[in-house]
């Protein structure tokens, strides 16, 4: 017994002077005009090489290029999404960014308790009403849409044209309209650059689990490459690495999403639809520091490099100079207004 | 004299090694805020900021100790009598579930009262249903308790996802639709301090479960009973006890009660059920129970104390990253786990059995 009370007290003793120890460059109170920013990561959290990913390293950019100064919060449980909103609002930040579709109905509730504060949703789902028409996000809340089909719109004329088989294929993770929007791009894209091309389109399942399922990813992939196709575009979270593992064993082309995904199987991977969420975040975070936020629905599509598709180095090779002119060409009109790509099925 | 003297060595006893693990855990959580280039003072500071510190931050620890009462109330149930419930989380995504299903069937006007109450007892029908299972597998077939409340926790929840994201989500959500009836009422309703925060009057509902556990436990027959069977079942058997009818019923109660937690998030909180909201709390609630000493009012302190290190967390992620916070959580678990009697006397029983085998092998 006395032993533990010594134990205590030395323990005690270490960490009141532990206390007072300040390291140099621990973090101070914010003072000075910099525009603060406050971003909660979805449960994902950072590290997900997507979209998480790419709102930090938009946040990062626009630290290093526009001054401002940006805090994360990674909530842990369902309830902690609004508690982490609702700090940052409450420190009288000038802009808090919600990360994903999830954070909808958070955001619409606290941007209507703080007028005074910007707040933009990644994703935001825009609820319609009984008529069917859309309802617009509160006042002081920006709703960053993407136009996938856009982006799936080129990565299907790319498929076609690289593939050099009447036949093209597309997984899709759960079966939902968000998905759906892929697919219909993709479609429409494909059909651009060969009429009588058949795009074969599967759906890993109903659930969220759906994205998660590289086993059945492959399974998929492997019947449709034996099926005669030649590059498949998969929009399904991790259960597109199956797809890329049966294009690796089949030697043959998988296209990624979201995030360039050339580095999940190097050589097998034709480009990736990416979504480009930091320069979403980016932008938002500049309009504030520029004083012209204003709520509203802002749609990222390849007019502003919201979508786009991977074209470096690495896979500059599989992408014959030709090839990569016609789809510039058609990037252009879609640009211009000339080819409208289907959103649904 | 003697009497109050015995009565401090063993008060010292209980609380002295508790405050011994606390101190581990200040002093490593030091170490790792240094080691990250923040000061631990101010970290510290801010902790108890985001939680005590105001209204709001009270409000979210109590709603989070609420959920997390249950929980706790539940696994420490199963264990008076002997069983060990690792099923709390899907238990309690069950009771949730349950008192959305009842919401959404009822028509829009039905009396506040009487929604709730079709909805609180959906949500413990649900729960006791989901417990009942291993409850019955042990007592019938000898299924351990264990690794059957384990599997229900995969297949409930696999389940919920599925009925969710297939036939009752709204587009683009992971969430039911909205309730018609039987939401609880919000505290800041009635006390505008609480502004924001979570809290609901659930809490009422888990207080007076506390208290009715706590008197079923130690004030009834059926309680004695229920404790008789965990200590020594054979005995209790032998003293005309049906150990299985007890587990059965031991099961039931405790599934009953992790569910009525989901009450706090579907009901209380969001108006809606939401794929997901159990969030590690049923897991939390065996950590919860384990520090309570399987005691209702132990039960209550540990619940209060994690769902303070929860929020607190999500105050200092500002400074720190998560990761932190979550290594800091086990270490808690873990002192405190090391430090409580039960587990020593299980680690010693479990070394001296080892000595024992070894010893007689050899």
């Amino acid at each position: 017994m006395r032993r533990l009370f010594g134990l205590l007290g030395v323990l005690l003793l270490a960490h009141v002077t532990l206390s007072f120890v300040h390291p140099t460059g621990a973090a101070t109170a914010p003072t000075g005009d910099a525009v603060d920013v406050g971003i909660v990561f979805d449960l994902g959290g950072r590290g997900d090489k997507s979209f998480n990913d790419g709102a930090y390293l938009g946040a990062e950019r626009a630290m290093a290029e526009l001054g401002a100064r940006v805090r994360f919060v990674e909530p842990g449980e369902g309830s902690d999404r609004e508690a982490g909103l609702r700090l940052l609002a409450a420190e009288g930040m000038d802009l808090v960014i919600g990360v994903g579709f999830i954070f909808t109905d958070d955001l619409s509730q606290l941007a209507k308790e703080y007028p005074n504060i910007a707040f933009a949703g990644v994703d935001y789902a825009l609820a319609v009403d009984a008529a069917g028409n859309v309802v617009p996000p509160p006042q002081n809340l920006a709703a960053l849409k993407f136009r996938e089909e856009q982006g799936s719109f080129l990565v299907g004329a790319l498929a076609a044209l690289v593939g050099n088989s009447k036949k093209v294929g597309f997984v899709g993770g759960m079966d939902t309209p968000l998905i759906h929007k892929f697919e219909a791009g993709y479609t429409a894209g494909v059909k651009a650059v060969c009429a009588d091309c058949e795009v074969i389109a599967q759906y890993a399942g109903v659930t969220p689990e759906a994205f998660r399922n590289p086993g059945r990813g492959k399974e998929l992939a492997l019947s449709q490459y034996q099926q005669g196709v030649n590059v498949i575009y998969h929009a399904s979270g991790s259960t597109g690495l199956g797809v890329f593992e049966a294009a690796r064993t089949m030697k043959k082309l998988g296209i990624g999403v979201d995030a360039d995904q050339y580095n999940e199987a190097p050589g097998y991977v034709l480009t990736s639809m990416v979504k480009r969420v930091d320069n979403a975040v980016y932008d938002a975070i500049a309009r504030v520091v520029n004083k012209q936020f204003a709520g509203g629905i802002y749609d990222f599509g390849l007019d502003k490099d919201g979508v786009g598709y991977a074209y470096d180095e690495h896979n500059k090779a599989l992408i014959p100079d030709a090839v990569r002119a016609r789809v510039e060409a058609l990037k252009a009109e879609i640009i211009a207004g000339r080819i409208k790509v289907p959103s649904s099925r | 004299m003697r009497m109050t003297e015995s009565r401090r060595a063993a008060l010292e006893e209980a609380l002295l090694p508790l405050a011994v693990a606390l101190a581990v855990v200040l002093v490593v959580g030091d170490l790792l805020i240094l080691a990250y280039g923040e000061a631990p003072g101010a970290v510290w500071r801010l902790l108890l900021d985001g939680t005590w510190g105001n209204a709001y931050g009270i409000g979210q620890v109590l709603y989070k100790a609420t959920t997390l009462t249950c929980t706790g109330l539940a696994v420490a149930l199963a264990l008076r009598a002997g069983l060990f419930n690792i099923g709390a989380e899907g238990q309690l995504a069950a009771g949730g579930f349950g008192a959305a299903v009842m919401g959404l069937a009822l028509p829009t006007g039905t009396p506040s009262l009487l929604a709730i109450g079709a909805c609180v007892a959906a949500a413990a029908l649900c729960g006791s249903a989901v417990g009942a299972v291993p409850g019955v597998l042990r007592a019938r077939f000898g299924a351990h308790e264990v690794i059957v409340t384990i599997m229900m926790n995969f297949i409930v929840l696999a389940l919920l996802n599925y009925v969710v994201a297939a036939k009752l989500h709204v587009p683009e959500t992971l969430h039911t639709p909205a309730l018609e009836a039987g939401t609880v009422g919000r505290v800041a309703a009635t006390f505008p301090a609480f502004h924001g925060s979570a809290l609901n009057w659930t809490i009422v509902l888990v207080a007076a479960a506390v208290v009715s556990v706590a008197w079923y436990l130690f004030r009834t027959r059926a309680g004695f009973e229920l404790r008789a069977v965990g200590l020594q079942p054979d005995a209790a058997e032998y003293g005309g006890v049906s150990v299985s009818r007890t587990w059965i019923g031991a099961m039931a109660l405790s599934g009953a009660i992790a569910g009525l937690g989901g009450v706090n998030f579907v009901l209380g909180y969001k108006g809606y059920y939401e794929d997901g909201f159990a969030g590690g709390a049923g897991f939390l609630g065996i950590v919860v129970a384990l520090v309570g000493r399987n005691h209702p009012l132990g039960v209550v302190i540990a619940a209060l104390f994690f769902a303070t290190l929860s929020q607190g967390g999500l105050a200092i992620n500002a400074m720190v990253p998560k990761q932190i916070v979550e290594v800091l959580q086990g270490i808690v678990i873990l002192a405190i786990a090391s430090s409580v009697p039960e587990v020593r006397r299980l680690v010693r029983k479990a070394a001296g059995a080892r000595r024992a085998d070894t010893g007689a092998t050899s």
